[in-house]
């Protein structure tokens, strides 16, 4: 039985599956920035394994004219390149959709299916024939399934020659047999099927003002906006790009055009423990300096960060979460260190969180996050996850006020010190509880003791009960000051809402989809995203208005809720949790379809 | 860590350095380590040998660790900038610091236990990036501070307080600096001074990790018999191998050089360290020379002290980096920002 579906332009999905380490990246990526540069609004997800070479890797894309980018529910066509999963790749395609794979082979009979089509391109065959290394044989394939697409999607050929054209402008053979490999499959698909297909891409103008860009590269833009010299690390998937693109970055606009010196220094560290202990020497003798991790560096860098807490040295942290608990699952996305993150470290502590929900958001927050712990002389965390950090999103063009400048928090020069009778370390907070430091080097009489023992506000040893607990009373309230300066949430009201909807980071394209499904069900709901910890006034007054509501997340332990229980007078029964932890980013239907039964 | 404040007395005759001050102007708070311990006798020698140089006290940064001798910063120049980190931790501290401003004075103290147990990680990678600081590690074979617990250091057969003798090897900092690169490398006794300070003020004129290990007696939990790092035993089997003299920047060399057994290093500030009495088959500047020597004249348990080994050529974490000259810390914010222009410009490659 064949269905055919209504056509559709711009709104649809396709997945593409392949073995990871064959080049299967770069034609994908080509495929996704064509059609962003088609003006389309488009998002793609890559599905990767944590491995190098060999095994089941996929990529999502899906196009929406809507500009909804959370994952697509299903797909209307598999591009399937990938032998080993065969089987489950067939399946996941929606009754009445496609499947491409290379014909070179016959498909199994047992995997046919009479209600999906089925576009045969003989791409190996093609590519042995046309090219002699076999590296190349197997790159092509690549870019000839990709000209495949251009003719089953309707991608616009002259922007897909012109990224080629970008892209190895200095390398004319790779140029060419691009372009060989792309008509191939492209000459193949028209002469051979119905094309385009029933879903299919139209231009639009809906990316003049956007880029597409990840989350990791857009914070470590960031931190060299933010005017970071020092960074330290660790190798750690999904983090290490931030640290890779630094270091671009740093390479391009850091290098002393007269001398040729680098103004940066990116420390490799031994491990976590040591790449906070450079943040904090770092930032302890005033430089800005960040380091980036995932959870398992977070678990390292939680000694440390209770020693930053208590001697009050600032320090930036970038989180990129991953899958935990342990190894975990470490190219797959999760937001499990929330509760880690809030209070990393023994002892009371307390830490501010970021929250970006998009690459744009990791720019900003990066530069946000080293005012935070400047002015707040304390760790600040932004907690990205591997979706927002390593895929690319198509976000807002990042836009830098010329007129920024550093808040550095109250440090005392020389000068300063020369108008104060004695310099005493916590002592004469300013309104937001927090003290005036000094850095190394500049004058004895701002000299001290950083120490993580138990010290009293003059900075000096202490075991005494009161000096000790006068100390921690006022970190106390400079942390909770801080929540007046952390991003506000984001909330968007509808008329006649009946209970509230609460997420963080990531989770906000799937919610924000989903927000909207329920209004047009006739089932309106206000949506909150919160970004910032500790959480600001207007986070409690939302969760009071609502009769009740529903807590996105995506861990296991309700992490948010929990937070949101100890740090609000809330009562945890008027919120519902709706945990999605498999992994795999969002999608809208995941949550329309929680709270249908909920409210059921 | 508790302190006692000094009374502020000074002889109007106190000799004065350079910068005009007296000793007094480099010392910390009083004590609180038992009477007797070694690691007050190191601060002693890391009093003189920072006035002898006359850096000044705002200059000089002291980092530490934790462990009876991870406090003793606090007992020396009150001028200074220091940290009390955590237990291990200090030279990833001192790391960044180093990384953000390239022209403090560095100096680190540590314990054998801060060192070789917990923080043996981070010593190892310090020395490898060749951060340019004084490195002190006060060795005493057991971790003080929780109570007289065998530490890495402590010699195959040592006995511990209670009589238990000791079955597993020891770390030995010199073996462990020579073999990961350590571009200075000393040994010496908290009960030698005049050896001590020297080695010190060389060790502060090195551009590069200048690792000292110190033999710093445990009154308290370490000093009986059947100790290896008793005063006795200490005073017994230590032998000084290599004779060193500083000779600062601007003073007149007046040694004979070429003169046999005799070795002068040129350090990158300037001054000189003057090797004298240097046995015939030993040369400080060569690495596999002074690693089999120590081999061949260690093994009958004698404890063999001095500037053990120097190397001011190799180039430290910022010429590694080739960091800007300026300290990163100083560096103009207009200088770091790309500004708005170069954003747009960059976004160009993200479309
Ligand atoms: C993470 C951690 N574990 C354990 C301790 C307890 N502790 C404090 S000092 C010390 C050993 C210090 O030994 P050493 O560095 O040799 O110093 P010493 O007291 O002998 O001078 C230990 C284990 C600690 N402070 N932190
Ligand atoms: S316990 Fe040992 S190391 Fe600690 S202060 Fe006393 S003598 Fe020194
Ligand atoms: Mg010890």
């Amino acid at each position: 039985m064949h269905y055919i579906a209504p056509s559709r332009v711009n709104d649809f999905a396709f997945k593409l599956a392949n073995v990871n380490g064959t080049g299967s990246a770069s034609a994908n990526g080509l495929v996704m920035q064509a059609i962003f540069r088609m003006g389309i609004p488009v998002c793609g997800k890559n599905l990767f394994p944590s491995n190098i070479q060999g095994l089941p890797t996929w990529y999502e894309i899906r196009v929406n004219k809507q500009g909804y980018a959370a994952r697509a529910p299903e797909y209307d066509l598999m591009v399937a390149m990938n032998g080993q999963t065969y089987k489950r790749d067939i399946k996941e395609v929606r009754s009445g959709g496609y499947l491409m794979y290379d014909s070179s082979w016959p498909l199994d009979p047992d995997l046919l299916r009479d209600d999906i089509h089925y576009i045969g391109i003989p791409l190996a065959e093609m590519c042995t024939a046309q090219f002699g290394e076999p590296r190349e044989r197997i790159l092509m394939k690549n870019i000839a399934y990709a000209g495949a697409l251009c003719a089953a999607l309707d991608i616009d050929m002259d922007v897909v020659n012109a990224l080629l054209d970008e892209k190895y402008s200095a390398k004319k053979a790779l140029r060419d047999s691009n372009s060989k490999a792309l008509q191939l499959g492209y000459q193949f698909a028209k002469q051979n099927f119905d094309c385009p297909l029933p879903f299919r891409l139209e231009k639009m103008d809906a990316n003049s003002d956007k880029i597409l860009i990840d989350g990791n590269t857009a914070a470590a833009l960031g931190c060299v906006y933010a005017g970071a010299t020092v960074a330290a690390w660790y190798p750690i998937t999904p983090a290490t790009s931030v640290m890779d693109a630094f270091k671009a970055f740093c390479e391009k606009y850091r290098k002393d055009p007269e001398t040729g010196d680098n103004n940066y220094l990116i420390l490799q560290a031994e491990d976590e423990l040591a790449a906070i202990g450079m943040v904090i020497g770092a930032s302890w003798n005033g430089a800005r300096c960040f380091t980036s991790t995932a959870g398992p560096g977070i678990s390292l860098m939680s000694e440390l960060l209770g020693l930053a807490y208590y001697a009050e040295i600032p320090a930036v942290v970038i989180d990129v979460q991953r899958v935990g608990p342990s190894t975990g699952m470490p190219t797959r996305t999760q937001q499990a260190d929330l509760l880690t993150c809030a209070y990393a470290s023994h002892g009371d502590t307390k830490h501010i969180l970021l929250f970006p929900a998009n690459p744009n958001e990791c720019f900003h927050m990066a530069i946000q996050a080293f005012d935070l712990a400047e002015q707040f002389q304390t760790p600040v965390l932004m907690l990205s996850d591997l979706d927002i950090g390593m895929n690319d999103w198509v976000v807002d063009r990042l836009r830098f006020n010329e007129s920024y400048q550093p808040n550095r928090g109250r440090v005392l020069d020389s000068e300063a010190l020369k108008k104060i009778p004695k310099f005493q370390r916590y002592n004469n907070e300013d309104e937001n509880f927090v003290a005036a430091r000094t850095l190394p080097g500049v004058d004895s009489k701002g000299s001290y003791f950083v120490r993580g023992s138990g010290h009293n506000k003059f900075g000096g040893y202490t075991e005494i009960p009161e000096e000790y607990q006068e100390v921690m009373d006022r970190l106390l309230k400079k942390h909770s000051a801080s929540a007046k300066f952390v991003p506000p949430p984001v909330i968007e009201k509808r008329e006649g809402a009946r209970f509230g909807i609460i997420a963080i980071g990531g989770c906000d394209p799937a919610v924000k989809e989903a927000h909207d499904i329920l209004t047009e069900r006739g089932i309106p709901a206000d949506y909150m995203r919160i970004c910032g910890f500790p959480f600001p006034d207007s986070v409690e007054k939302f969760l009071e208005e609502h009769p009740f509501t529903f807590i996105v997340e995506q861990n296991r332990d309700a992490q948010l809720k929990a937070l949101l229980t100890l740090e609000t007078g809330i009562a945890k029964d008027k919120m519902k949790s709706l945990l999605f932890y498999s992994g795999f980013p969002l999608s809208a239907s995941h949550v329309v379809d929680q709270i249908l039964k909920e409210i059921a | 860590m508790p302190s006692i404040t000094k009374p502020l007395a000074t002889h109007p005759t106190a000799q004065r350095n350079q910068l005009g001050l007296t000793i007094r102007d480099y010392e910390g708070s009083m004590s609180t380590l038992c009477a007797g311990c070694g690691h007050d006798s190191i601060t002693a020698a890391i009093v003189r040998a920072l006035w002898e140089q006359s850096t000044p006290p705002h200059r000089i940064a002291k980092l530490s660790g934790i462990g009876c001798s991870s406090k003793t910063p606090t007992y020396f120049v009150n001028g200074a900038h220091g940290f009390n980190s955590a237990h291990g931790r200090m030279p990833a501290i001192a790391a960044g610091a180093i990384a953000a401003n390239c022209d403090l004075t560095y100096i680190g103290v540590s314990g054998d236990g801060d060192s070789l147990s917990i923080g043996l990680g981070q010593l190892s990678h310090a020395i490898r990036r060749n951060l340019k600081m004084v490195y002190v590690i006060e060795n005493n074979g057991v971790y003080g501070l929780t109570k007289g617990q065998f530490s890495a250091s402590a010699d195959l057969g040592s006995k511990s307080k209670r009589g238990e003798a000791n079955r597993m090897a020891p770390i030995d900092p010199v073996r462990l600096g020579l073999s990961l690169g350590a571009t200075f490398v000393a040994r010496s006794f908290s009960g030698d001074k005049e050896q001590l300070v020297p080695i010190l003020r060389a060790a502060l004129s090195h551009r590069g990790f200048a690792l000292i290990d110190v033999i710093s007696p445990c009154v308290t939990f370490n000093d009986h018999n059947g100790s290896t790092k008793s005063y006795l035993h200490t005073r017994r089997y230590s032998r000084q191998l290599v004779e060193s003299d500083f000779v600062p920047h601007a003073d007149e060399i007046v040694a004979d050089i070429t003169s046999a057994g005799t070795t002068a290093v040129k350090m990158h500030d300037g001054s000189t360290v003057m090797f004298r009495s240097v046995p015939a088959d030993y040369d400080p500047t060569d690495r596999a020379k002074v690693s089999a020597y120590l081999d061949q004249h260690q093994k009958d348990g004698q404890i063999l002290t001095g500037l053990l080994y120097i190397d001011g050529e190799s180039p430290d974490v910022h010429e590694m980096n080739r960091t800007s000259a300026t300290p990163l810390r100083e560096l103009d914010y207009s200088k770091l920002c790309p500004g708005s222009a170069a954003l747009d410009a960059l976004q160009e490659d993200y479309r």
